[in-house]
């Protein structure tokens, strides 16, 4: 937690950005005008070739359908222009090796490093000497524990997921005081679970409601089941169940399916495709997801690129590029899955 | 520079030592030093060329030599107290496990706050204690709990991760020991600390080994535990000793990790025992024992990291580096396969 706290506090102008790359549109309101599939909505003079910028990107491993994305996302990003050069080296959940990663990429004298980091504090010593060699660190959804170690942070909102499931599910249960509320967790030790947790419970607590049920799975498939299972076994009725993860929600359905129930709906979270395709074709118990970016990545290395070439962030007055930015976690619904689906990762 | 034969090569059930085998494995040192590591000399200079031909002056550069070297020290100490263990006839599974384990628990508040108020290295100690600690735990199970070396240990990667997930709560635990760090960081000639610990670990391994009577024990034990015994040998004493001198290695490769991270954490050191077993395989130690080689190691260490510092430079994936691993492993053992054959005919 304190982790976080210095971070923030270091953040001096943070500033919250609403989905700022990749969706055509701004908040939840589907935006029929601009379906551009995936590409950036407002074009605007920063995506003109400037000066070439070798960029450097580091990721854990792809042991998740997300994190597979998130790399997937940033070499997508990096071929759309003609004056980024981006190594990639994929994989590691052995820091020692991630660290001689980027120390590779000092060596190499690259303009910027995108790092994902497999443990944030871990990999701040690393990140301290690449900024100290001149290199613009953008740092990635896990937070280094010294504000100088990043010329910029992107985040994902994870006590946001939690109050959009939160109060998705509030609408769809107005008036229903005694609803019977579920909820799916991730790996509880972890900080972002209870982020989440806090965030969904505190929106709750806005109607009425509170959680009734909770279990914890641990973001793999085999434990979504056994946890779901569990859960569907103690609560004999069920109203609203929020699962934290798309990708333990392959196994959540497997047990809702295996036991034959169909009395509640399920809301996701992280927002994969397939459960998106799901909502869409409005056939199963997902009635919507809350979206954890994985084009983090992607607007890592655009962040990246501007900040490089001296540019600043389109659309803010600000001169140079925002110091952190922090992802809104919209509510995916039948009504604007459309929008999200091209940025949604396969699991 | 090493390579030892204290049994025939192939045959841990021999018979019962004579006064020859001690000649033999006096004449096996000095007769077969140059020949037995050339496969893998060879095997380094091909990947350097690799190398430098396909990165050219970025991996030809004193900065990327540093970078492998660091990266290498960490697990290279870790597989040269492997390759005793090894050498003696056992296994560890649970050495990443240990590092862990050693990493948290000498990044408590509690440590840190005696390492601030008496002095640094009360961390460093911390770390060497509990890893010398699992490393008795590990080798009194197996010499005097008689449970087979692969089960013990397969009990003490479980049991010493989970432990380090309860000492730090599943939270990193950042090092604020202003000595410590300094100490570790610095550069004596512009070779890292790290890697200056690295270079000292594979020496004194290679002496203790090579040149004491407890690396001719090791030998002893690892080929033949049933005539070392009757040549009055503590065998399960020895045995202890072993697990424990590579849990000492775990402690240093602890302190090594908590100093380039400034972190100790639970997730230290995933997997670490295959790479120190990988190393040591293919640096030509024999996995059933009574035969072990430190340079043979360190060149092991030394192709690993190569290969994936020169995987890194070329931007190509680390799947695709898992498949060339495993298959410089089979390629390694069969060639020093072929090479220890003609060297007994």
């Amino acid at each position: 937690m304190s982790r976080t706290r210095t971070a923030r506090a270091g953040a001096l102008v943070a500033i919250l950005v609403t989905g700022v790359a990749l969706t055509a549109c701004t908040g939840n309101t589907p935006d029929t005008a601009t379906q551009t599939g995936g590409q950036a909505g407002v074009k605007v003079a920063n995506d003109e070739p400037g000066e070439k910028v070798v960029i450097g990107f580091s990721a854990p491993a792809a042991d998740h359908g997300w994190m597979a994305a998130i790399s997937a996302a940033a070499r997508a990003e990096a071929e759309k222009y003609s004056d980024v050069e981006l190594k990639v080296v994929e994989g590691t959940n052995d820091v020692n090796l991630q660290i001689s990663q980027v120390e590779t990429f000092i060596n190499d004298k690259v303009d910027a490093i995108v790092l994902l980091p497999f443990d944030g504090a871990a990999m701040t010593p690393v990140a301290l000497k690449a900024m100290k060699a001149g290199i613009t660190v953008i740092n990635v959804d896990r937070e280094f524990d010294s504000p100088f170690a990043a010329r910029s942070t992107v985040l994902g909102d994870n006590y946001g997921m939690g109050v959009s499931a939160g109060t998705y599910v509030c609408e769809k249960l107005k008036g229903k005081s005694d609803a019977v509320v579920a909820e799916i967790a991730g790996i509880d030790s972890l900080p972002l679970t209870q982020d989440r947790s806090k965030g969904f419970a505190d929106a709750l607590g806005e109607c009425g409601l509170n959680v009734d049920n909770r279990v914890a799975a641990e973001f793999t498939v085999e434990s979504g089941e056994k946890a779901a299972a569990n859960l569907l076994q103690a609560a004999p009725r069920i109203d609203a169940i929020w699962n934290h993860d798309d990708d333990q929600g392959i196994g959540v359905g497997a047990a809702i399916k295996n036991s034959g129930r169909s009395e509640f709906f399920l809301v996701g979270g992280a927002g994969s495709a397939n459960v998106m395709r799901e909502i869409k074709a409005d056939n199963g118990l997902h009635k919507a997801t809350v979206v954890y970016p994985s084009t983090q990545g992607a607007d890592g290395i655009r962040l990246a690129r501007l900040a490089v070439q001296g540019k600043s962030l389109g659309d803010l007055v600000e001169v140079e590029v925002p110091r952190q930015v922090e992802l809104f976690a919209p509510v995916v619904t039948k009504d604007n899955v459309d929008d999200y689906l091209p940025t949604a990762f396969e699991s | 520079m090493s390579e030892n034969t204290a049994t025939a090569a192939v045959a841990p059930t021999s018979g019962p030592p004579d006064g020859g085998r001690a000649r033999r494995a006096v004449t096996g040192i000095l007769g077969s030093a140059a020949g037995r590591n050339t496969g893998l000399v060879v095997a380094l200079v091909l990947l350097c060329l690799v190398g430098v031909i396909t990165a050219g002056d970025r991996f030809a550069d004193v900065d990327n030599l540093l970078t492998i070297l660091r990266l290498a020290s960490v697990i290279g100490v870790v597989s040269v107290g492997m390759t005793f263990v090894i050498t003696g006839g056992g296994i560890d599974l649970s050495v990443g496990a240990i590092v862990a384990l050693s990493s948290v628990w000498a990044t408590t508040l509690a440590t840190q706050s005696v390492a601030n108020d008496a002095h640094w290295s009360a961390l460093v100690f911390t770390a060497l204690a509990v890893g010398a600690g699992c490393g008795v735990i590990n080798g009194g199970l197996i010499a005097y709990g008689r449970i087979v070396a692969f089960i013990a240990t397969l009990a003490m990667l479980a049991a010493a991760r989970g432990l380090a997930e309860i000492l730090s709560n599943r939270k990193t635990q950042i090092v604020n020991v202003p000595g410590f760090t300094a100490f570790f960081d610095a550069s004596v000639l512009g070779v890292p600390v790290l890697v200056i610990i690295f270079v000292v670990v594979a020496i004194v391994g290679w002496v203790v080994l090579n040149r004491t009577t407890f690396g001719r024990r090791t030998f002893a034990v690892g080929g033949n535990p049933e005539a070392a015994r009757l040549a009055g040998i503590d065998v399960r004493r020895h045995t202890v000793l072993l697990y424990t001198l590579l849990g000492v290695c775990c402690g240093i490769a602890a302190v090594m990790l908590i100093a380039r991270t400034t972190t100790g954490s639970s997730t230290h050191g995933v997997l670490y025992e295959l790479d120190a077993i990988a190393a040591v395989v293919i640096g030509g130690t024999l996995l059933s024992g009574g035969r072990g080689t430190i340079a043979g190691t360190v060149f092991g260490v030394l192709i690993f990291t190569t290969l994936s510092n020169v995987f890194t430079l070329n931007n190509l994936s680390i799947s695709a580096q898992a498949v060339a691993k495993g298959a410089i492993i089979v390629v390694a053992v069969l060639l020093q396969q072929r090479l220890a054959r003609r060297g007994d005919t």
